[in-house]
């Protein structure tokens, strides 16, 4: 179990408060009435962030209703012809192809030989240790030696990873530069879907993920469903808080 | 690493060398004074076939048992058809489907503890005289089509030949036996969404996004007339007349489409005979039953049933609550093949034919004696509705619940005794087409599966899916027979030739591929 998932361990061990949902909801209800006293009595900076944040949320809302507005509108829509040849019995329905059409894609393009070890960003530069680890000099013992390493880039450490004791520990991997998912985006398709990382090919200085991309339903020839793709790193995570990939076709 | 076993000892051979020269005893294990029942067969109707009889509980097995009652019906040797036989534990409600190897067992299992001159009642369901091979190979792969197959179906005649609609706007037929194309059908400026062969294996036709239907001679490539224009909007389906309502020396032929209408043309003139109009939206299957009815599953979440002659409404069946994806009958595969069976002799005449057509498609409906045509509806609400017109109107036999997801196909076996249904819930069932009954969950696939088809003596099915894979299923067991790896992508459409020699199936990867055993 990850060590900061104490109150969902909790949760599982002793339930919830028989109350719980009871109070969820009068939370929720009494939402307009805090949100309201926060806009007329918040001053000063605070003021401004919750401004911006409220901005933010009705821009959200009145982009939902319009959808929903264009939704309920009945009329003569243009009748379009999909793309793609497909069976009769498959026309007229809102398919979600998109994941299915990423399976074909990167099979077509699999069977040409020469794509299959190129990659969407050829040059990788390496990282040097120096770089890499911030030493750590901590403890009157340990004040000359130095041998504690405090990982300075992101890192992806599976779901089971428990640290170890503080005194054994030589390679420190802070939380805010932990990561579990990555939004991966098709690069021809421009479909871009949030997958669990499964693993990195070579840590860290190597950007190649592998993602899990079961929830796509992409499917091996042999008709099982496929698992993990590699994908590849186009951000500085480090510099901004999420990690972008696109997927290897 | 395989690991290896030691070489037997000298004990072992010795052992070994003695026990396969001499003879074994084995009147123990054919004990003979097990003792005898009862036996009274009824056919699947409940009637009494023969009298009852005294059959030794060592003797009984299901072959034995077969070859009895063919005995007892006074048939040649020749003549002899296999029975499968379901049981009826005495004194219950409780029918048993599978004949096991020991019957007293199964007797004493259910209660029965004296079965001894106990009467059993035992109902046999004739099998088809022939089996059909599962397939096993990938026979041919054959490249042409530029875009995704969408439509396939083997010729009624024999399975050397195999007709494809594709999204390049061509149907091709193929000589399955070499694996080479034979001829490309052009004159289509939509998509091929499908083909259809007339039951007499003369005439195919192709319906298209262009909104025409068009049929072809199947032998020279050629069109046949000129295309049938009407529908305003794409054709969906379409259905041949049965062979033995052909009037007039023509063809009629029942077209689907998106705008809500179905037609009736007459293929020798090109003639439109009927517009059933009255779906409000796309009609997405239609099929021509074998007593002049024709039946149309629509979006609109109505079944109509009309009368072919006159082209008027007989039955509206509302009873879906989303759309209908497709319409089986229990006589599809007498219909679609017409005169032609396993027996492979043809009638000489025209009267032969129409003879040989109409009572193969009574045998199919038939039901206690009397000819009445059952039909099943596949819908988008998770269930099937199984119907018989001719006796309870719109009023349905049984509903079939079971489906987790939508219901995209749904096939009567060709003995129409049993019902499949392929669904997006990954999973294929099997029900009982006598009363609805769920039967069978055939699981295997990961993926929606789209298509499936019997094999025709009724003892497999082969499904069609998504994951790029074709399965084999043994419909009597449930058990997955074959798995069929090899296609690219997914698989739009499959068939199984009327003689049951091969599987030809199609679809996004274009290449059109054959399976035999």
């Amino acid at each position: 179990m990850p060590q900061n998932e104490y109150i969902e361990r909790h949760t599982k061990l002793h339930g919830k408060r028989l109350d719980t949902e009871e109070r969820a909801r009068k939370k929720a209800a009494r939402e307009g009435h805090k949100q309201s006293e926060n806009a007329q009595n918040l001053r000063g900076l605070r003021a401004k962030l919750y401004a911006k944040e409220r901005h933010a949320q009705k821009i959200q809302m009145r982009k939902a209703i319009k959808q929903h507005e264009e939704r309920n509108v009945k009329g003569a829509a243009e009748e379009k012809e999909p793309a793609n040849p497909i069976p009769a019995y498959l026309l007229d329905r809102a398919n979600p192809t998109n994941a299915k059409a990423l399976s074909s894609q990167i099979k077509n393009k699999r069977a040409e030989k020469a794509a299959r070890f190129s990659v969407p960003i050829p040059k990788v530069k390496g990282i040097s240790e120096e770089e890499l680890f911030k030493v750590v000099k901590t403890g009157k013992k340990m004040h000359k030696k130095g041998w504690k390493r405090v990982v300075t880039k992101p890192t992806f450490v599976g779901p089971d990873f428990t640290r170890r004791p503080v005194k054994y520990e030589r390679f420190i991997r802070p939380m805010g530069l932990r990561y579990k998912k990555a939004n991966v985006t098709h690069p021809t398709l421009n479909v871009t879907v949030q997958l669990p990382i499964l693993g990195v090919k070579k840590n860290p200085s190597n950007p190649l993920i592998e993602v899990n991309v079961s929830d796509l339903g992409i499917v091996t020839a042999s008709g099982k469903i496929a698992w993990g793709r590699y994908a590849q790193i186009t951000n500085n995570p480090e510099n901004d808080g999420c990690l972008n990939a696109v997927l290897l076709v | 690493m395989a690991t290896f076993l030691p070489p037997p000892t000298k004990r072992q051979k010795r052992e070994e060398v003695e026990r396969t020269t001499t003879q074994q005893d084995v009147t123990p294990l054919l004990a003979t004074d097990l003792g005898s029942f009862k036996a009274n067969f009824v056919d699947s109707d409940g009637n009494q076939m023969t009298d009852v009889i005294e059959i030794n509980f060592s003797d009984a097995t299901e072959r034995n048992v077969s070859v009895l009652l063919n005995t007892l019906l006074g048939r040649d040797r020749e003549d002899f058809t296999p029975y499968r036989f379901r049981i009826h534990i005495p004194g219950k409600d409780i029918i048993v489907d599978h004949y096991p190897t020991d019957l007293l067992g199964l007797l004493q299992k259910h209660g029965v503890t004296n079965p001894f001159e106990t009467t059993i009642t035992l109902s046999a369901e004739p099998q088809a005289v022939f089996k059909v091979q599962a397939v096993s190979r990938m026979a041919h792969r054959i490249p042409g089509h530029g875009q995704p197959i969408l439509a396939c179906q083997f010729s009624p005649v024999s399975s050397s030949r195999l007709a494809t609609g594709s999204g390049d706007n061509t149907a091709r037929i193929w000589d399955t036996d070499t694996g080479t194309p034979k001829h490309t059908l052009k004159g289509h400026t939509g998509w091929v969404l499908g083909v259809s062969w007339s039951p007499d294996g003369e005439r195919l036709a192709t319906c298209s996004m262009d909104k025409t239907v068009r049929i072809w001679d199947p032998e020279t490539g050629k069109p046949f007339g000129s295309d049938l224009k009407g529908h305003a909007k794409w054709v969906l389906a379409m259905a041949w007349e049965p062979y033995h309502l052909w009037r007039d020396d023509t063809a009629r032929l029942a077209s689907a489409s998106k705008d809500g209408t179905c037609r009736i043309w007459v293929v020798n003139t090109g003639r439109t005979e009927h517009v059933l109009s009255g779906h409000k939206s796309s009609v997405s299957c239609v099929r021509w039953g074998g007593n002049g009815h024709i039946y149309t599953g629509s979006h609109d979440k109505s079944v109509r049933v009309w009368d072919a002659v006159k082209g008027t409404l007989v039955h509206s069946m509302t009873t879906h609550a989303h759309w209908v994806n497709h319409i089986a009958l229990s006589s599809d595969h007498a219909l679609r093949t017409g005169y032609f069976d396993h027996t492979k002799d043809v009638p000489g005449t025209e009267e032969g034919k129409r003879e040989k057509a109409r009572e193969r498609f009574e045998n199919a409906a038939k039901i206690n004696g009397k000819v009445c045509e059952r039909f099943v509806t596949a819908s988008d609400d998770f269930t099937m509705y199984l119907w018989d017109p001719t006796n309870n109107g719109t009023k349905p036999v049984a509903r079939l619940l079971g489906h987790q997801n939508k219901v995209n196909q749904v096939q009567f076996s060709p003995d129409g005794t049993l019902i499949a249904s392929a669904g997006w819930d990954n999973s294929t069932k099997i029900w009982n087409a006598r009363d609805g009954k769920f039967l069978k969950s055939l699981r295997g696939h990961v993926a929606p599966v789209y298509q499936c088809a019997w094999s025709a003596d009724s003892r497999l099915l082969v499904t069609g899916s998504k994951d790029c894979t074709l399965k084999v299923w043994n419909a009597r067991t449930g058990n997955l027979a074959m798995d069929l790896p090899g296609h690219e992508d997914e698989v739009y459409a499959v068939d199984w030739a009327a003689d049951g020699k091969m599987v030809g199936s199609g679809g996004k990867d274009k290449a059109v591929r054959t399976w035999r055993n």
